[in-house]
């Protein structure tokens, strides 16, 4: 693998090379390298670009990796992958995507992900996206998270774009059945000229179903970020959603949640809060030995992490 | 030894009249010594705390630490030459962990052992509060602890703490004595406790009277104290006569 994949691979999964279990690697559009494991198949789809992800049902512990590398500039890279999750497993999937660009030409990546996520099974979902690259050309990356989660079961998402990302428009749309639980904590950094939209939709359509949708973002410099939350409480349920940003310099942040209760035992929260890095954050950090830049850093960090 | 020299502060109020904060103040604090601070609300003790940290800047005169004049001085460049200060009112931040606000405070990173054993001296059941983050889900009594170890966990010379005996509970209190004690004994420093507590000035080895921006009395605390205790009921402050 190239030094600039090897290192997008770090960033986006945190390891150095091919892992042991159960695999898919796409580096420039194309599916490269995949493995399966004992409980996990992961299958190329014929019709269209993209694989499944089956889980056989009561499968504990496997860890699944299936990142995304672009080095190719200029590329417009769409897939769909459709995760089928069997009742009572218990799986962690490593996704993530990252672009190194260093061409002239826009490169972009639309990953449309579905999740089946079977009776009583639990799934941590972790995704991060990543650019970099001298290049002007911009480095663009919106997925499409479609959930559909059965009765009993639970997913966790963890999602973070960490940086050089110029471009984002994400979509999470979730139907969630009895007893089920959705709880996603997003965390976007955006910087220079970049826009990063963000749109949750959620049905809480189960008898004691939850969602928690928790944002923390913070824009830099000429940034735009849009945050928009829709759940709505179809059944006795649970709703949480909480958008909470530090706006910095000449940055823009527009939170606009939305929760409907069409149930007389729907429970639905909404938080929203922007706000400037607080003069006595700094204050105290700089009482303990850093300088003001030292100190916004810090606080920068810690809220997103 | 720290030195304050014709130290006075004022502001504007809405009616673009200035008002005296602190008037004139002249300090000199010798090494190792325990120095309580006192006064009514709104005398200008944590004003002149906040002037020691370089919070606030004084309108007038000087501070003089170990030597160096940093009237001037920034606030960071203050905590380098080892000054801490405990805040009155803890700040939040959100998704900062306990342990990293210790580790900042010491200058290196901590290990558990390490952080533990700053926070079990303020009292707090310290592995279940390190990996907290130090958002709304503390109690105010848990923040003002955690802060008070903040500074424990700092190696300076000069330490500060404002009103640190709010939200501290009986037992928590001999141990904040102690904690005292110990900072002085530690580098033969200097601690300063802005307070209201009756016995944080009873074991002080010198109280200041601030009134009003003024120092009005200076002494050892046994000569400082019968004087402040005397007389002081519901309607009495320090024995002057509030009118509601």
């Amino acid at each position: 693998m190239k030094t600039e994949l090897k290192q997008i691979l770090k960033q986006v999964s945190g390891i150095d090379d091919i892992p042991s279990g159960a695999y898919n690697f796409r580096i420039n559009g194309i599916s490269e390298l995949h493995n399966n494991s004992e409980n996990t198949e992961i299958v190329k789809k014929l019709d269209r670009s993209g694989i499944d992800v089956v889980v056989k049902a009561n499968t504990k512990g496997e860890l699944i990796h299936i990142p995304t590398l672009i080095d190719e500039s200029g590329l417009d890279d769409l897939v769909y992958n459709d995760f089928f999750i069997g009742e009572n497993s218990e799986v962690h999937i490593l996704a993530g995507c990252g672009i190194h660009n260093d061409g002239l030409h826009a490169t972009q990546h639309s990953g449309i992900h579905t999740f089946y996520v079977g009776k009583n099974a639990k799934v941590k979902y972790e995704e991060k996206h990543y650019g970099q690259g001298v290049g002007t050309g911009n480095k663009i990356i919106s997925p499409q998270t479609i959930i559909h989660l059965a009765e009993g079961s639970t997913l966790e998402i963890d999602s973070a774009q960490i940086e050089g990302v110029d471009f984002t428009k994400r979509l999470t749309k979730a139907t969630i059945g009895d007893n089920a639980s959705l709880i996603t904590k997003e965390v976007i950094l955006t910087t220079g000229n970049q826009t990063a939209y963000t749109d949750f939709r959620i049905d809480l359509d189960g008898e004691n179903s939850s969602a928690s949708i928790v944002s923390r973002s913070v824009a830099k410099g000429q940034s735009k970020q849009f945050f928009y939350s829709v759940i709505n409480g179809n059944n006795k349920c649970q709703g949480h959603s909480a958008c909470d940003a530090i706006i910095m310099d000449y940055a823009t942040v527009k939170a606009v949640p939305d929760v409907t209760a069409n149930h007389v035992d729907a429970q639905l929260i909404h938080e929203a809060a922007i706000g400037k890095i607080a003069g006595e954050q700094i204050i105290k950090l700089m009482s303990l030995g850093l300088n003001y830049e030292e100190a916004e850093q810090e606080i920068v960090a810690a809220f997103l992490r | 030894m720290l030195e304050i020299k014709n130290l006075s502060f004022q502001v504007e109020n809405d009616t673009t009249e200035e008002k005296e904060i602190l008037d004139n103040i002249n300090l000199s604090i010798s090494s190792g010594s325990f120095v309580a601070i006192t006064g009514p609300n709104g005398s200008g003790k944590s004003t002149l705390a906040k002037m020691i940290m370089g919070i606030e800047k004084p309108t007038e005169g000087q501070i003089i630490f170990e030597g160096k004049d940093i009237t001037n001085a920034s606030i960071d460049e203050r905590a380098k030459a080892g000054i801490g200060f405990s805040f009155q009112q803890p700040v939040h931040f959100k998704g900062m962990k306990v342990i990293d606000l210790l580790s900042l405070a010491a200058g290196h990173k901590l290990g558990v052992e390490e952080a533990c054993s700053f926070l079990s001296q303020v009292g707090l059941c310290a592995i279940n509060y390190i990996y907290r983050e130090l958002d709304n889900s503390l109690s105010g009594g848990e923040l003002k602890r955690i802060e008070i170890a903040m500074l424990v966990a700092r190696n300076v010379n000069l330490y500060i703490f404002d009103e640190p005996e709010a939200g501290i509970d009986l037992w928590s209190f001999q141990n904040l004595i102690q904690v005292f004690k110990n900072l002085i004994a530690k580098n033969n420093g200097i601690v300063i406790v802005i307070s209201h507590q009756e016995r944080i000035l009873e074991i002080a080895d010198r109280v200041i009277v601030i009134e009003e921006g003024r120092i009005v009395q200076d002494g050892r605390s046994e000569e400082i104290i019968p004087h402040l205790m005397f007389g002081i009921d519901s309607c009495h402050f320090y024995g002057r006569r509030v009118n509601f």
